[in-house]
């Protein structure tokens, strides 16, 4: 189709042409979501229009797969969980009341497809399209987080992605002056072709800066800003993140986005004036499907209508064609709602920031989004339709055959557990372990992230919790924990959904949160095949069970589907981000100990039973077989409860959780954290437990912690952990002097030689 | 300063206890720059608080410098690093004012402004000619960001009076472009006149030249330095050691003494 014909097709056009041959299927729609398009409008789309339904109504746009589903974050809910949400899902992000007239929001999302393609401006993008999620609720982003999946660390394509997607996440993030203040790094040959690039934002505003996205009030201007639009990013959405990846079809590269942080940074400092002088009546960030969904959201949420004239927008490319520029993902664009009277300032404020802007039209009270071009009505359309009621699936689902098979494939007794260690051969297992690329330090990757700026971060990795300030008079600030157990949610997507809700609890509770507020992003593969699906459904069901039993509500995310390649799917990766709150962040608790705490006991809270399938050690040994550890959310409860008040009492000095790699890696973290050696002694609770030292050190039993307690707070440790009833045993001292991880009756391994195999794995791969 | 010079009444000490702030170091104004793409301007103004002084915002697009007794160039991406990193900021009307302020001749009783230019801003002021040299990429292509152990080499400068000839410190250090470099005979004559202020020790971050890491002018009162001391002010949000031992984690404050050493030297003019 010629730019020439596009122009020309007009609604009245389309009218006429009932027969003209449209590419619904090239941009991604089904033969039965075309019919339902020609039977919404009553005759045939226009190109615009088609090109606006078919991001809209993607996958990535219309959890059309998934809603059905995710109906349960929303109905598992009691008033309790409730009482400090303001904001829930559906807007652009949730927003939780942390008390004081501080709100807090924060969203996590995936760009999984466009960082396997073109991996710097993929992970980039992906943290320029979170952030801009942040701003456009009103608040000011202080801090990101990225949860980063690759494939196995050996295969040759797996350096180009890390290289480009850790430069990407730290180049634009670092631009924009945010702390990266943790995250996760995995490798995984299950993430080949698909690697995983999750990025996470949180912003502060103070309660009556809450911004939503409508559009209200008849004859108030309709107002694109930022960058100007061009033809990247066309079709990202439904092309790409609605799509598996397959050798057959062209190169994707043209739907990635480029990405300029100076333009979002700049963007940032305008929008938070603009909310400062209340400025704006409504805003929207442009992201995934650009215009099209900019315009239909704002006029869907609002009571009116809105009218656009598509001719004013500011181009890159004048050649884009008008369904084009609908579709387009350029990045580092903003649209606002501005009454009349308020022009001004806005403008004004524009000028101040360099900032380029063109009014597009104006909000009306047709309950009509209509878009002009050249003078001629090229889209004419119910917003709602586009936006808000767009298809929804109930897709099949059936437990796959190999579920069992798998499950039966027991860690214990297998081929891989042959030469299971004990004794002096534990040492080089602990060894093993933690210069493994999945328990190797990451510092190589977030050496490359900023975690200073702003001078609010209180705790980043490797800490269990990133901890940032909020308020510099009070100390009031928030702690964000990423966690996911792919391999768990293989084996039983619903356990292994739990198991990661419970472990970003649990890593919060450590630093001395109170866990309040989760946001997911579940990764999974296609849904038109019935065994992902009922894993997603699995998964989801889990989740939100999960969250009513901890008591916090899901306040927004985001759903990644089509993770596949060649019909072999990612395991089930639902990543939860757990929000929490502590009074005053200067008593937050760090995951090892200093030299300062030389003396002080050692107490492993909770209890061990031999859970190795799926660990580790299994992974280590090349094994993925069994069910996963059983989770007792209650027990996490109790666990998080003890941790949070233990920090605010000042009884514990340090505490770290035990979750991949079991004690062994919590330990080991531990000792390294400041360079500061413990001697550990495994026999009495080995025997309280009735399991052996391997297992004591490697089986990944949930719902425990390690805490260091100084000598004149035992009393009231052991006091609180027993009015709790929850088991503890004081298993070894912090030790300044011996420099060295000692388990007394085992081994001992000198801390150097301990650093040396941690930290040498990332940059012996990577350089 | 509007004041006129006062002199030491007061007991030494009192500089140095934190709950008794002294005054007149409060009235010392120290101008902090935004261009756009600035990030730590909040970073430097909370340190010149945190040091006692009164911080002062400066629009990179004005030209008065609001009475200010000494002036950051906090770091940052300014104008996203497009061109050079620096270079279209150094063009700035605030800049040509902190310039011409920086280079005053000075007639008897005024002194020329003290600058300090961090990361994005030392790379501002070699663009804009107040010091030798310029950064480029770090040797291994990557950002880096960890904490920093610097010497400090020079105390004729007001940034750095209050240190001994060779102390040690602990900042953070973030960048993608901190290989410094110059001609050699620059170089020469930067090491013989003492004009390295800071010097990386231990293992050279990003390939500098000589392991600079911050330089003065010819007079002392410009300063440029790669690392971050306003990142290292606050016990529990700084470098997590100290050029004085150990602190506990994210406790060490060295970089707090720089800004430190500026109020006093500026109460005691």
């Amino acid at each position: 189709m010629t730019e020439q014909q596009f122009n020309l097709d007009t609604v009245e056009h389309a009218a006429d042409t009932p027969d003209t041959e449209l590419p619904w299927a090239e941009l991604g729609l089904k033969e039965n979501e075309f019919d339902d398009v020609k039977k919404i409008l009553g005759r045939r789309p226009t190109a615009a229009e088609l090109a606006m339904y078919s991001v809209m109504w993607s996958e990535h746009c219309s959890y059309k797969s998934s809603k059905v589903h995710l109906r349960q974050f929303g109905q598992k809910v009691t008033e309790e969980m409730k009482k400090d949400l303001m904001v829930g899902i559906g807007e652009n992000a949730g927003v939780t009341d942390i008390g004081d007239g501080w709100a807090v929001t924060f969203k996590i999302e995936s760009h999984n497809h466009p960082s396997y393609v073109e991996p710097y401006q993929g992970a980039a993008t992906g943290v320029g399209g979170i952030v801009r999620d942040i701003i456009s609720m009103g608040a000011r982003p202080v801090a990101v987080m990225d949860p980063l999946r690759f494939g196995a660390i050996d295969h040759p394509d797996t350096a180009r992605v890390v290289h480009g997607v850790v430069a990407g996440v730290g180049g634009y993030g670092n631009s924009l002056g945010l702390p990266n203040v943790g995250g996760e790094v995995e490798f995984d040959p299950c993430y080949q072709a698909n690697p995983l690039v999750n990025a996470l934002a949180v912003g502060v505003m103070r309660h009556e800066d809450i911004r939503l996205a409508n559009a209200s009030g008849v004859g108030n201007q309709v107002v694109l800003f930022g960058a100007r639009t061009g033809g990247d990013g066309i079709g990202g959405a439904s092309v790409l993140a609605s799509e598996s990846f397959d050798d057959s079809k062209p190169s994707k590269r043209p739907a990635v986005q480029v990405g300029d942080p100076f333009a979002e940074k700049v963007l940032i400092e305008c929008c938070l004036e603009l909310f400062k002088g209340s400025i704006v009546e409504g805003i929207q960030d442009l992201g995934a499907a650009g215009i099209s969904c900019a315009t239909s959201e704002l006029a869907s949420n609002g009571e009116g209508g809105m009218h656009v004239d598509l001719t004013k927008v500011l181009l890159r490319d004048p050649s884009l064609t008008p369904g084009e520029i609908l579709m387009s993902e350029s990045q580092e664009r903003m649209m606002a709602v501005v009454s009349p009277a308020n022009m001004g300032a806005f403008e004004a404020a524009m000028r101040k920031w360099d900032v380029e802007y063109s009014v597009l039209g104006e909000v009306n009270d047709s309950r009509r989004l209509t878009i002009e071009w050249d003078g001629e009505i090229i889209v004419d359309v119910d917003p709602r339709t586009v936006a808000h009621e767009g298809p929804t699936y109930e897709r099949p689902l059936a437990r796959p055959e190999w579920q069992d098979a798998v499950q039966a494939d027991r860690f214990a007794g297998s081929d891989a557990d042959a030469d299971r260690p004990s004794g002096k051969a534990l040492r080089a297992a602990v060894l093993e372990l933690m210069a493994s690329p999945n328990l190797c330090s990451k510092d190589w990757v977030t050496d490359q992230y900023d975690r200073y700026v702003q001078g609010n971060t209180a705790l980043s990795q490797p800490d269990d919790a990133g901890v940032v300030r909020v308020d510099e008079e009070t100390g009031l600030g928030v702690a964000l924990s990423t966690d996911a157990n792919p391999r768990y949610a293989y084996l039983d997507p619903y356990e292994g959904a739990r198991a990661s809700l419970a472990e970003a609890y649990r890593n919060v509770a450590t630093s001395g949160a109170r866990p309040v507020a989760v946001s997911d992003c579940l990764n999974f593969g296609s849904p038109e095949d019935p065994a992902i699906m009922w894993q997603f459904a699995e998964a989801v069901r889990g989740l939100a069970d999960g969250c009513m039993e901890l008591g916090v509500p899901v306040t927004g995310g985001n759903v990644s589907l089509y993770n596949q390649t060649g019909g072999q799917a990612i395991n089930p990766t639902p990543v939860v981000a757990m929000m929490g709150v502590l009074d005053d962040v200067a008593r937050r608790t760090p995951s090892g100990w200093e030299a300062s705490q030389d003396g002080q006991a050692i107490y492993l809270l909770g209890e061990t039973a031999e859970e190795l399938d799926g660990s580790e050690w299994a992974r280590v040994r090349g094994h993925l077989g069994g069910l996963p550890p059983k989770v007792d959310l209650a027990a996490e409860r109790l666990l998080g409860d003890l941790l949070v008040n233990m920090s605010r009492d000042g009884i514990v000095d340090s505490a770290h959780d035990v979750a991949q790699g079991g004690l062994a890696a919590t330990l080991s973290e531990a000792c390294l954290r400041f360079g500061v050696g413990a001697r550990i002694g495994l026999g009495e609770v080995a025997e309280r437990d009735g399991v052996d030292a391997f297992t004591m050190l490697f089986s990944e039993s949930q719902a425990r912690a390690v805490a260091a307690v100084p000598r004149t707070e035992e009393v009231r440790f052991k006091d609180m952990c027993t009015a709790r009833g929850f088991a503890f045993a004081r298993i070894g001292v912090v030790d300044a002097e011996n420099g060295a991880l000692d388990v007394q009756g085992e081994f001992s391994l000198d801390l150097a030689e301990l650093r040396a195999a941690h930290e040498g794995t990332l940059r012996r791969h990577f350089g | 300063m509007a004041q006129p010079p006062v002199t030491l009444e007061t007991p030494l000490i009192a500089d140095l206890r934190q709950d008794a702030p002294d005054s007149r170091l409060a009235e010392v104004r120290v101008g902090v720059v935004t261009f756009p793409g600035t990030l730590d301007e909040r970073d430097a103004a909370r340190a010149v608080r945190l040091a006692g002084g009164t911080p002062v915002p400066l629009w990179y697009q004005d030209s008065d410098l609001r009475d200010v007794d000494a002036v950051v160039v906090p770091g940052g991406f300014s104008y996203g690093d497009y061109l050079r990193a620096g270079a279209i900021a150094a063009k700035a009307p605030m800049m040509a004012e902190v310039a011409r302020a920086a280079t005053a001749e000075g007639t008897s009783g005024s002194a020329p402004l003290p600058v300090l230019g961090i990361c994005n801003g030392f790379q501002v002021l070699t663009e804009t000619h107040l010091l030798p040299g310029s950064m480029i990429k770090n040797d291994h292509l990557k950002f880096l960001c960890r904490d920093q152990r610097l010497a400090v080499e020079s105390t004729a400068t007001p940034w750095t009076a209050d240190f001994e000839a060779g102390e040690e410190i602990v900042v953070p250090l973030k960048n993608q472009d901190g290989q410094y470099v110059a001609d050699a005979r620059t170089l020469e004559a930067l090491e013989a006149e003492g004009r390295v202020v800071f010097r990386y020790v231990g293992e050279n971050p990003n390939g500098s030249r000589n392991g600079i890491a911050g330089v003065a002018n010819a007079r002392g009162n410009v300063v440029g330095l790669m690392p971050h001391p306003e990142h290292a002010v606050e016990p529990g949000f700084g470098a997590s050691s100290s050029g004085r031992g150990d602190v506990a984690m994210r406790s060490g404050t060295d970089g707090l003494r720089i800004f430190s050493s500026l109020l006093h030297q500026l109460v005691s003019a």
